[in-house]
């Protein structure tokens, strides 16, 4: 596979080592001059200097033939706008884009970039995934095949604490895939009993979270569950 | 009209001033609040300190029932991302960006985007008032 990766910083370049380790064929964009001149001497003809979001530079590059496009620059104005060319201008079949800023995830959303990775978001996931008190977390997200997982809380009063796998009826579109306990991950069989105090995991199509939440916390409105699991809660 | 202007340089300064004397009514977006002095104390706008691609600072300005949008940052991309927010997001019927790099012009003029390219329009202009000095004419 041939990838142009826009933007040789930390991101960049460990991406250009991995994938240079795995076999495939990189090439990497930086436009700072001291970052471009200190990467020389190990990535040699795979880095070129140039604004990544200039036609010339990306042709220059090769982006015509590329497989894959990686927009990973510290500015998400312009891993959007490389991003929309890439495929607009060249058809690269497949685009990946770093959201620095979480605020600007819909934005990339909106203007239809959908393989998106935001280093904040993540973290913030994982966090509330190792505090002791969450109900609701959602642990990732693949809008291009357009799943999500997500995790929640069973409660003492959830209808199905003390309930077995097999009797569990979930909208169309959620699948429970595993139950969590003390640490550890069951698989969802269906002779498995749900206890108060576990987390399960569910696979879902974007959207039905709200019904989920619905369902297994009955006493929680849906509005306050996203408001404190979303990204708004990152600020400035 | 209410008419929004990200960035408040020489260009955005310049058409709300011409806007407000035109008797419409103007919200500026800039991340330094300094280049708002280029408008003086008393200038009847809504000024908002922020950027032009978040949501939340397009919001502050009106954007939700605003007229025209208008993207005169000094980057490019932040104003073709803008633009294509106000279009997309907030159905601005009027979303215009200024562009210098002719080819980004092209192109996100192609896909729908309203850009204005000075440095297109400049070498036009040039090509011109070198045309008029009544030089020889090509081929000797």
């Amino acid at each position: 596979m041939f990838v142009v990766i826009v933007g040789a910083g930390k991101v960049g370049l460990n991406t250009a080592r991995s994938l240079t380790h795995m076999g495939h064929e990189v090439i990497v964009i930086e436009q700072r001059r001291m970052r471009y001149n200190l990467l020389l001497p190990e990535l040699e003809e795979k880095l070129l200097l140039g604004d990544g979001t200039e036609i010339w530079v990306l042709e220059k590059a090769g982006i015509a033939r590329a497989d894959m496009v990686a927009a990973v620059t510290g500015d998400d104005e312009d891993n959007v706008i490389i991003s929309e060319m890439a495929k607009m201008k060249w058809g690269v079949p497949k685009v990946v884009a770093r959201v620095n800023n979480p605020r600007n995830q819909a934005t990339f959303d909106l203007l239809g970039i959908d393989a998106t990775v935001c280093a904040a978001t993540l973290l913030i996931s994982m966090i509330q995934h190792e505090l002791p008190v969450h109900k609701f977390v959602p642990l990732l997200s693949l809008k291009s095949a357009n799943v999500e997982l997500v995790e929640l809380e069973v409660s003492d009063e959830s209808p199905f604490a003390q309930r077995q796998i097999q009797d569990i009826h979930l909208p169309d579109g959620v699948l429970l895939t595993a139950i969590l306990r003390d640490g550890r991950a069951l698989l969802a069989r269906s002779g498995e009993t749900i206890l108060p105090n576990d987390y399960v995991l569910c696979l879902l199509e974007p959207g039905r979270e709200k019904e989920l939440i619905h369902i297994f916390l009955p006493s929680e409105r849906p509005e306050d569950i996203r408001a404190q699991t979303s990204t708004d809660v990152i600020t400035e | 009209m209410y008419v929004i202007i990200a960035g408040c340089g020489r260009v955005g300064s310049g058409m709300a001033r011409q806007l407000v004397a035109e008797g419409h009514e103007v919200a500026i977006i800039d991340e330094n609040p300094d280049s708002f002095e280029l408008l003086g104390d008393d200038f009847p706008a809504r000024f908002v300190t922020g950027q032009a691609i978040e949501w939340d600072d397009l919001r502050k300005a009106g954007i939700e029932g605003a007229d025209a949008f208008v993207a005169a940052t000094d980057g490019d991309n932040t104003n073709i991302v803008s633009a294509q927010i106000a279009q997309r997001e907030f159905e601005v019927k009027c979303a215009v960006a200024r562009v210098f790099d002719p080819y980004r012009a092209e192109l996100f003029s192609s896909a729908g985007i309203r850009c204005v390219c000075p440095t297109q329009d400049a070498k036009l202009l040039l090509l011109d008032a070198v045309r008029s000095c009544g030089l020889p004419q090509a081929g000797r």
